[in-house]
């Protein structure tokens, strides 16, 4: 599922024109280069891949600052 | 009453301060000091185009010009270059001030300019004893194509401000850009009401505008809930402890409200509902979605509301007074404006579902669904389109299409064709106007007079 996410977020990068470092679980998610409409599209995208939003859920959910704690709430799905 | 004379009226600590990125400025100077670099009498009667870098800057020209000009047209920083000579020409625009370098960009529209610069005080006196009622005039966000231009005045822009707890001293801040309605109410908040504001900065990390807003110990906050989501993914939100957490501009969920309720417990959580036509409509602070249908049955306020045909209606005394340059009437014959706003009533409670005519909000930009297909419809391998909003929780909503490929194309590599109609929309709209997702459809349902069949909120 890691790969699938990483292989996303390098494709919107590249369609949006934004320079991205390399990701890692430490990595802050607003400082990789991805602004917010990347990051709607990745979500979007992946849910269309999945079938899963986390965001979209009535649980309290805690936003992630970190990829690491992004793709933690992908991991509950089977890959 | 003009707005130099509101902010020396207010009651409020004697150190009072506008903080800009680079620089403060520190209220009590602005009466001698009006940073125009030249003498401010060609002002007087005026109609002024505002067109400045940051947002010190704007803040300093409206101090300096509201009461002296006949009327002060703020052009936000991403307006087209393109539309600055048609809305001149409806706004009557005389003179431009602003900041050198965006007046010298701005040469060609021929105009006459006066440079303001917040690092470089004159002693340039304002004309005195010829106050007159200025008017301020908004760009909306919501029109396809050429903004209209809404006009206000100093009045009408701070009626109906019911704005969260008092603090002492109250500082004040928002996400916004005070160019903006949602920005200029709280810009005019804090100087009317005795208050300090730090100004936001385009082009600034969230991480570092909380940490600016901490350090000047920001008691009341606004911005969308998209902000808000940027500034929680930041991980940045202990760095401000506001008393008060506003959001606007965009349905606030359920979601979002909880989690600024989490990272801030001692705060006032409130969402308000406001737009550039209709002013404030109303704030609600009960840390639920939507707002009780109370607001509508007994209006408390200054602001008297309905609900029409699905959409939420307003008549204010902080409503705009009417458009400029445009026959388009603002209001009804029973003085309400139509919102365009879709609510459903579910028990005792009004929820927000949408835009009337589909339109999609995109973090507080609009964008008009035809706009974009009728930039996807001139490709070549497309027959026919529908563009729609989908949920986002980081955005509010994103805009994904469905094409119908044309008959010639049908057997092109669909993978290729969606990326190349991607290109195509890239390469006609800004960013956020360019379909997230594409779909490729078989067909799509046309309605009884031929067009497109929308299911709109």
């Amino acid at each position: 599922m890691r790969e699938k996410i990483v292989a996303e977020i390098e494709k919107i990068a590249a369609e949006q024109e934004k320079p991205l470092k390399p990701i890692t679980d430490d990595l802050e998610i607003l400082d990789s280069g991805l602004d917010s409409l990347c990051f709607a599209i990745l979500v979007a995208r992946l849910e269309d891949m999945v079938g899963f939003d986390p965001f979209n859920t009535d649980d309290d959910i805690a936003f992630p600052t970190t990829f690491g704690e992004f793709f933690a709430l992908y991991e509950k799905v089977p890959a | 009453m003009d707005l130099l004379s509101a902010i020396n009226a207010s009651s409020g600590p004697a150190e009072r301060h506008l903080h800009g990125r680079e620089r403060s400025i520190d209220l009590r100077a602005v009466e001698q000091n009006c940073y125009l670099q030249d003498p401010a009498e060609t002002l007087a009667g005026r109609s002024i185009m505002l067109l400045c870098g940051d947002q010190l800057t704007v803040a300093v020209a409206l101090i300096a010009l509201d009461g002296v000009a006949a009327s002060i047209l703020l052009c936000p920083p991403d307006i087209k270059a393109a539309y600055l000579p048609e809305l001149a020409q409806q706004a009557g625009t005389e003179l431009i001030v602003g900041s050198a370098g965006l007046i010298a960009e701005h040469a060609a529209l021929g105009f006459p300019t006066l440079a303001i610069d917040p690092e470089r005080p004159t002693a340039a006196a304002r004309p005195k004893g010829n106050s007159r009622e200025t008017a301020w005039l908004l760009l909306t966000s919501g029109t396809s194509g050429i903004p209209k231009i809404v006009r206000h005045s100093l009045a009408g822009l701070t009626t109906a401000m019911t704005i969260g707890p008092s603090a002492d001293p109250p500082v004040w801040s928002t996400f916004y850009d005070i160019r903006r309605y949602g920005g200029l109410q709280i810009l005019l908040r804090a100087l009317t009401g005795g208050g300090s504001m730090v100004l936001s900065d385009a082009d600034e990390p969230v991480t570092d505008f909380l940490r600016r807003a901490g350090q000047h110990n920001v008691t009341h906050i606004s911005g969308t809930p998209s902000h808000w989501r940027r500034a929680i993914m930041s991980g940045a939100t202990n760095l401000i402890d506001p008393a008060y957490v506003r959001m606007s501009g965009e349905i606030a969920d359920q979601t979002i409200i909880d989690a600024l309720k989490n990272a801030y417990p001692k705060a006032s959580v409130a969402h308000a509902y406001a737009s550039t036509e209709a002013g404030v409509g109303f704030a609600v602070d009960d840390g639920r979605e939507g707002f009780p249908v109370s607001l509508i049955d007994n209006p408390t306020g200054p602001v008297d509301m309905k609900i029409v045909d699905g959409t939420l209606r307003l008549r204010s005394r902080g409503l705009a007074a009417g458009y400029v340059g445009n026959a388009t009437e603002l209001t009804g014959d029973d003085g309400f404006v139509d919102s365009g706003d879709v609510v459903e009533r579910r028990g005792d409670r009004y929820y927000f579902c949408g835009r009337k005519g589909g339109i999609i909000n995109i973090g507080g930009l609009k964008v008009h669904p035809e706009e974009v297909e009728a930039v996807i419809n001139r490709h070549d391998a497309v027959q026919m389109s529908i563009v729609k909003g989908r949920k986002s929780a980081v955005t509010g909503q994103i805009v994904v299409a469905d094409i119908v490929v044309s008959a010639h194309r049908a057997t092109q590599d669909i993978a290729q064709l969606k990326s190349d109609v991607v290109a195509h929309c890239r390469s006609a709209l800004p960013s956020h106007k360019v379909p997230a997702i594409l779909n490729v459809v078989p067909s799509l349902a046309i309605n009884k007079s031929g067009k497109v069949a929308r299911s709109h909120a």
